[in-house]
């Protein structure tokens, strides 16, 4: 509000403080669902295959028989140090799931938000620069068709169509069973590996690997892209800035193009960083669909075995994520938008 | 030479248009694209209404039925004449699948949207007028609920509902309600603040009404007015929600009902095998019925929204301004 007293600077410190009581809301609400449901957990992910006299035992050595407060003190404690707990049924530190399963889904929601920033924008732009036209309708149609398609079954199409009729795309998987034997791993995300290791042939292999899932989640996303575009072309041609450049006697092209689409893909950055959450949401079906090792079939993998622990540490890294990712969008905005300050 | 070749009827019968005349005449006055969309999708929604509510007579098998007259289906036939959808790997007869899945659907979304305004429109309305530490804490709490993706929220619950009570249709329910309310809480609290300074309130609040009052009399009924719009979409959401849902093998249970989700979770490994019947229609469905509620949504939204609403008042015509007449009028 009062743009010549609060600089940039107070404005990203007042950002990052808010996101403290943020953060602890959310590991709150997170404990509370997990421990809120009765039974005890130990048994529930090993229940059947193991004595209760080990249950007993393990349950002490994890800490799950001591009174709830100090178990969230322990929890937020432990967070706070970066050690985010290990799985119940395979003993596995929750950060060793982000290192080696994160680089996948990291690969896949990168490629995916690029496909849906070209096609939300693309059309978006289109459609609302002709309204009502037929490039509207078909724009719109296919905005609502994208929004109203469940990720899996695009990708069920899609496997259908280009793996197994067309033969062109691999269904399944983040590379070939070969890649992954002799690709040497740095970051889990095979593109960088193959091309730290200079192994084309690898690099090929894992771009057809990822054609598929990337295209189908992004288009999905880029359904929603659409819309939101598309109104802000129509608000902005609307604007008096855009009437000013027009009485001005500039032309209709040049209008259109640097004055009505460049303030109306300001708010884009915005727009995307909203559509955070729904693009991890989007993940763990596409990943589900596509055999991908990412942290979202980690997840559902835990969920099956009723890994309490698990499904806690990857349901914070979840909502940790889309924290981070708003607070950089907002910081990206402010830094953009001078109005934008506390 | 000027001449205006309609009249603007839409006005006079809008002030004039008493009860349900009234409710619908924005609906009449649309026209184009908005129009299209609002018929397009009332259409297919109405078309799954009545799948759902006459099931039992469309579907020409029960959902998990995969014999009749003492033999069994075959397993993966293709569609034909006995089965116009083909059978699972099951026996089970596809169409009937698709047509009971809509009865889950409906059923679960307008139980999730009942529960879901249930919550939030009270919390809003609440929190918004009082808005002292209460509204403080809630809106931080529905805040950090905003920011878990929705469907990662819904898994958690039902996941949480599906170990201790059995799941199924309120299970799935209430999964998706608890991603919605947040959202509800928002607008309406935004809504009621703005509201709460207007004259009308303030003339409320100087006549000695109490607060419950003040809310159920004059808040209420001005803010509930964007919640029709917030609904429909939502609608349609949660119907992608529930598929998800589905898709991951929660919420509601196969045996229990027909789910769209599941079954094109099903059908994924049909597809390796070039079977594209099990999958391409319980997922067709559930692209018509959310693109129907969305178009429902949209085309309401346009006609309700001033903001985006064209009328339809005909084209005023001025005709080509003769020299020497701008002086003349």
């Amino acid at each position: 509000m009062s743009g010549s007293s609060t600089s940039l600077k107070t404005y990203a410190l007042t950002r990052l403080a808010l996101v403290v009581p943020m953060v602890l809301i959310l590991l709150t609400l997170v404990f509370l669902l997990m421990r809120v449901a009765p039974g005890n957990p130990i048994a529930a992910a090993l229940g059947g295959h193991v004595a209760p006299s080990v249950i007993k035992q393990i349950t002490h050595q994890l800490g799950y028989d001591k009174p709830l407060y100090v178990q969230y003190g322990n929890y937020l404690w432990g967070i706070l140090h970066g050690n985010l707990g290990k799985t119940i049924t395979d003993r596995r530190p929750v950060s060793s799931i982000i290192v080696e399963n994160g680089g996948a889904t990291l690969e896949l929601t990168v490629a995916a938000g690029l496909v849906a920033i070209v096609v939300g924008v693309v059309v978006g732009l289109l459609a609302g620069r002709f309204r009502d036209s037929w490039i509207d309708v078909g724009g719109r149609l296919f905005g609502i068709v994208a929004y109203a398609m469940p990720v899996f079954f695009l990708g069920f199409l899609g496997q259908l169509l280009f793996g197994v009729w067309l033969g062109w795309l691999p269904t399944s998987g983040q590379a070939s069973p070969i890649t992954q034997a002799f690709l040497p791993i740095h970051t889990h995300i095979l593109i960088i590996d193959a091309i730290w290791a200079h192994n084309w042939g690898a690099l090929w292999d894992v771009i057809k690997h990822l054609i598929l899932p990337a295209t189908t989640l992004g288009i999905v996303i880029g359904g929603v892209f659409i819309r939101l575009v598309r109104v802000n072309v129509i608000r902005s041609l609307k604007d008096d800035y855009v009437e000013a450049a027009r009485a001005r006697g500039i032309g209709e092209r040049s209008v259109v193009y640097r004055h009505a689409f460049r303030n109306a893909l300001v708010p884009v950055v915005t727009i995307v960083g909203l559509q955070m959450a729904l693009l991890l949401g989007g993940a763990i079906l596409t990943e589900e669909t596509f055999n991908w090792p990412g942290i979202g079939s980690t997840l559902v993998t835990y969920l099956e075995n009723r890994d309490y622990a698990g499904v806690q540490g990857i349901v914070v890294v979840f909502a940790l994520a889309v924290v981070v990712a708003s607070l950089v969008i907002d910081f990206v905005n402010a830094f953009v938008d001078p109005r934008i300050r506390y | 030479m000027a001449v205006a070749t309609a009249t603007p009827r839409g006005i006079r019968r809008r002030l004039v248009g008493p009860g349900l005349r009234r409710l619908w005449s924005p609906v009449a006055e649309t026209q184009g694209l908005a129009r299209v969309m609002f018929v397009t999708g009332a259409t297919i929604t109405l078309f799954f209404l009545v799948l759902a509510f006459f099931a039992r007579w469309i579907a020409p098998y029960g959902f998990t039925q995969y014999q009749a007259h003492g033999h069994r289906f075959a397993q993966l036939a293709h569609p034909s004449a006995h089965h116009l959808m083909g059978t699972t790997v099951e026996s089970d007869d596809v169409l009937s699948r698709v047509v009971w899945g809509a009865q889950t659907e409906l059923k679960v979304v307008f139980l999730a949207l009942v529960l879901s305004l249930l919550a939030g429109v009270p919390l809003g309305l609440v929190s918004g007028y009082f808005s002292g530490w209460l509204d403080r804490i809630l809106v931080l709490v529905m805040d950090a609920l905003f920011a878990f993706p929705p469907l990662l929220l819904a898994i958690v619950i039902a996941f949480l509902l599906g170990s201790t009570v059995s799941s199924g249709v309120v299970t799935a329910a209430i999964a998706i309600t608890a991603t919605y309310v947040p959202q509800y809480f928002r607008v309406v609290r935004n809504h009621v603040i703005s509201v709460r300074e207007e004259t009308y309130v303030e003339a409320a609040r100087a006549l000695g009404a109490r607060p419950f009052t003040i809310i159920s009399r004059y808040v209420f009924f001005n803010v509930v007015q964007n919640v029709p719009v917030i609904a429909t979409l939502n609608a349609a959401d949660a119907i992608l929600t529930l598929a998800g849902l589905g898709f991951l093998g929660y919420g509601v249970q196969p045996t229990q009902a027909a789910e769209w989700g599941y079954d094109v979770q099903r059908a994924l490994s049909d597809a390796t095998n070039g079977i594209w019947w099990t999958g391409l229609f319980p997922g067709l469905a559930i692209v018509l019925l959310v693109a129907g509620l969305t178009l429902l949504g949209e085309g309401l939204n346009e006609t309700l929204n001033p903001v985006l609403r064209r009328r339809r008042f005909g084209r005023i015509d001025f005709g080509p301004i003769a020299p020497g007449e701008e002086e003349r009028t």
